[in-house]
């Protein structure tokens, strides 16, 4: 089988190969398309992720709170959206809520992705951020309530700088999994890299380079956070403490 | 055995390219191995789709097992085994070039950028993409649509169909996609679409199995011809050549006729639902002359 990566410079409703590969006045390239698509997948994990990581932190802290009732409800958020699949998750957002609250209708399904997606990884991020917290010896709490610190700060100033600190590498793999994760997008349709991948190989017939530039662009974005998130581990880095120099 | 991971990549692929030139001449292959593999869909409305455990029905799959039974009348076999291999739009031209699949009778549309890779044998089904409506919505054409949110399914070549119209007509369309066609019929039912395009048999498919079909109707213009046939491996003239005679055949006797009225006007399994969807015109003509011509030759210029 032969290779056929003009394919991107095709345009999206003629078929005809633009010679720049990127469409003008009105006219969208494959190439153009694949873009724009990566850019909705990039925009759904980002604030999926900044979703996730509030939720997700709150959740986590209130689990390692001393009141039962914070507890129960880091706990209920937690199991609640860690035992329901992703996708179901996308669904019950997209056609369940709406037809329960009315005013949910109006609401972009962009949005309603980020949420699920957000809330999804909450629980995920809520796990990892509690068992950061029980990690530290419980006498840095006590320490910190001792020198008469309130329990808001001690979690401020005492915990919350270590804990974080000591869960970089699976928050990591957290975000990571978000940009993954995102392809459920397509169900309810948002225009993101599987959704593309899926009508641009049927209008195209190309679907292995198709699949092949998309998957690329995957591992881009995700080794991208990869990346960064070694950089903030290497640089917020305590000397003395776990992988850092004295 | 193999010294490195080079050699070894070396000895399959030529493993390969000795079972692709074996397989060129699937008649031969078929007689040899006393067994056909036929491509079959798991929804593609009446044309094919699966019964559940392992079992397939309609218009499309019943005419494969009528061509399979005349290549075995043909090839003078005893016996043929016919195993049924379900795939997708995304793996059904690979599968085909690869030998997994010898026939695809599903819903696959004749169009010049397939014929690259594939063969088609002769036009069976002329499959017209329309819209489907709410029966009180007052839509009755396509222009109706400026500014309305219209349903269609991922994957499918009705997003391009619909992509084209907007660009012809200057309209602004705010497109939804459904991950299938019961989630895109789904968008029409609850309302977040005004209108549902796609394959006719497919909109009316669905409207026969929905809670209420009268509250439903195709409406408007046919806004794109596309040929549908089975598809099987390029250059393969032989086979081609067989298929192509038992369809001509059936067409000729009238059997054709039949089985199409079996699953279009009467009521099929498993709901026992009407798809009540007489034969179009187009589809008249293309039995009435068969051939195996591209959509591209269909399209108004």
């Amino acid at each position: 089988m032969a290779w056929d990566w003009q394919v991107f410079c095709k345009e999206t409703t003629s078929g005809d190969v633009v010679a720049s590969c990127f469409g003008k006045g009105g006219d969208i390239t494959y190439l153009d398309w694949m873009l724009s698509a990566w850019g909705w997948t990039l925009s759904v994990a980002a604030l999926a992720l900044v979703v996730a990581m509030f939720a997700g932190s709150l959740m986590g802290i209130l689990r390692t709170t001393p009141d039962k009732r914070l507890v129960f409800i880091g706990n209920a958020w937690t199991e609640l959206f860690r035992n329901i699949p992703l996708l179901v998750q996308v669904f019950l957002w997209y056609h369940v809520l709406p037809s329960i609250f009315l005013s949910l209708r109006g609401v972009p399904s962009f949005v309603l992705v980020v949420f699920a997606l957000g809330f999804f990884t909450s629980a995920r991020i809520s796990e990892q951020v509690k068992a950061g917290i029980q990690s530290l010896p419980t006498g840095q709490r006590y320490a910190g309530l001792a020198v008469g610190l309130t329990l808001p700060q001690t979690y401020r100033y005492v915990l919350l700088p270590m804990a974080f600190r000591i869960v970089i590498p699976p928050l990591t793999s957290e975000s990571m999994n978000i940009v993954k994760n995102s392809s459920v997008a397509f169900a309810v349709s948002v225009v993101e890299l599987t959704m593309f991948a899926m009508q641009a190989g049927e209008e195209t017939s190309r679907n292995i380079e198709v699949y092949l530039a998309v998957t690329g662009l995957y591992f881009i974005s995700a080794f991208a956070i990869n990346r960064v998130m070694l950089g903030v581990e290497s640089r917020v880095r305590v000397p003395g403490m776990i992988g850092g120099k004295a | 055995m193999f010294k490195s991971p080079l050699s070894s990549a070396c000895a399959v692929a030529v493993g390969l390219l000795v079972a692709a030139a074996a397989q060129a001449d699937t008649l031969a292959k078929i007689k040899e191995t006393g067994a056909i593999s036929l491509g079959v869909r798991e929804s593609s409305g009446a044309l094919s789709y699966t019964l559940g455990d392992g079992k397939y029905a309609g218009f499309h799959y019943e005419m494969s097992q009528r061509i399979a039974a005349d290549l075995q009348k043909q090839l003078g076999l005893a016996k043929l085994e016919v195993k049924l291999q379900p795939v997708t739009s995304q793996n059904r031209i690979p599968l085909v070039q690869n030998g997994t699949v010898d026939l695809e009778c599903g819903s696959t549309t004749n169009n010049a950028a397939r014929q690259k890779d594939v063969a088609f044998a002769m036009t069976t089904y002329m499959e017209e993409v329309r819209m489907a409506v709410k029966a009180n919505s007052g839509i009755t054409s396509i222009a109706q649509l400026n500014g309305k949110n219209v349903a269609t399914t991922t994957g499918t070549t009705s997003v391009q169909t619909l992509r084209r119209n907007e660009r012809a007509t200057g309209m602004d369309f705010k497109e939804v996609f459904g991950k299938d066609h019961a989630d895109s019929f789904l968008l029409l039912e609850s309302g977040r679409a005004d209108a549902f395009v796609m394959d006719g048999q497919i909109l009316a498919g669905n409207i026969s199995r929905a809670k209420n079909p009268a509250d439903f109707k195709i409406v408007g213009e046919v806004l794109s011809v596309e040929p549908l046939a089975c598809m099987l491996r390029k250059d393969d003239p032989k086979f081609k050549a067989a298929v192509d005679g038992s369809i001509q055949a059936m067409i000729r006797s009238g059997e054709l006729a039949k089985i199409y009225d079996k699953w279009f006007m009467q009521p099929i399994p498993p709901t026992n639902t009407r798809v009540g969807l007489p034969m179009s015109e187009a589809t008249k003509a293309a039995w009435a002359s068969p051939n195996d011509k591209p959509m591209e030759d269909f399209a108004k210029k």
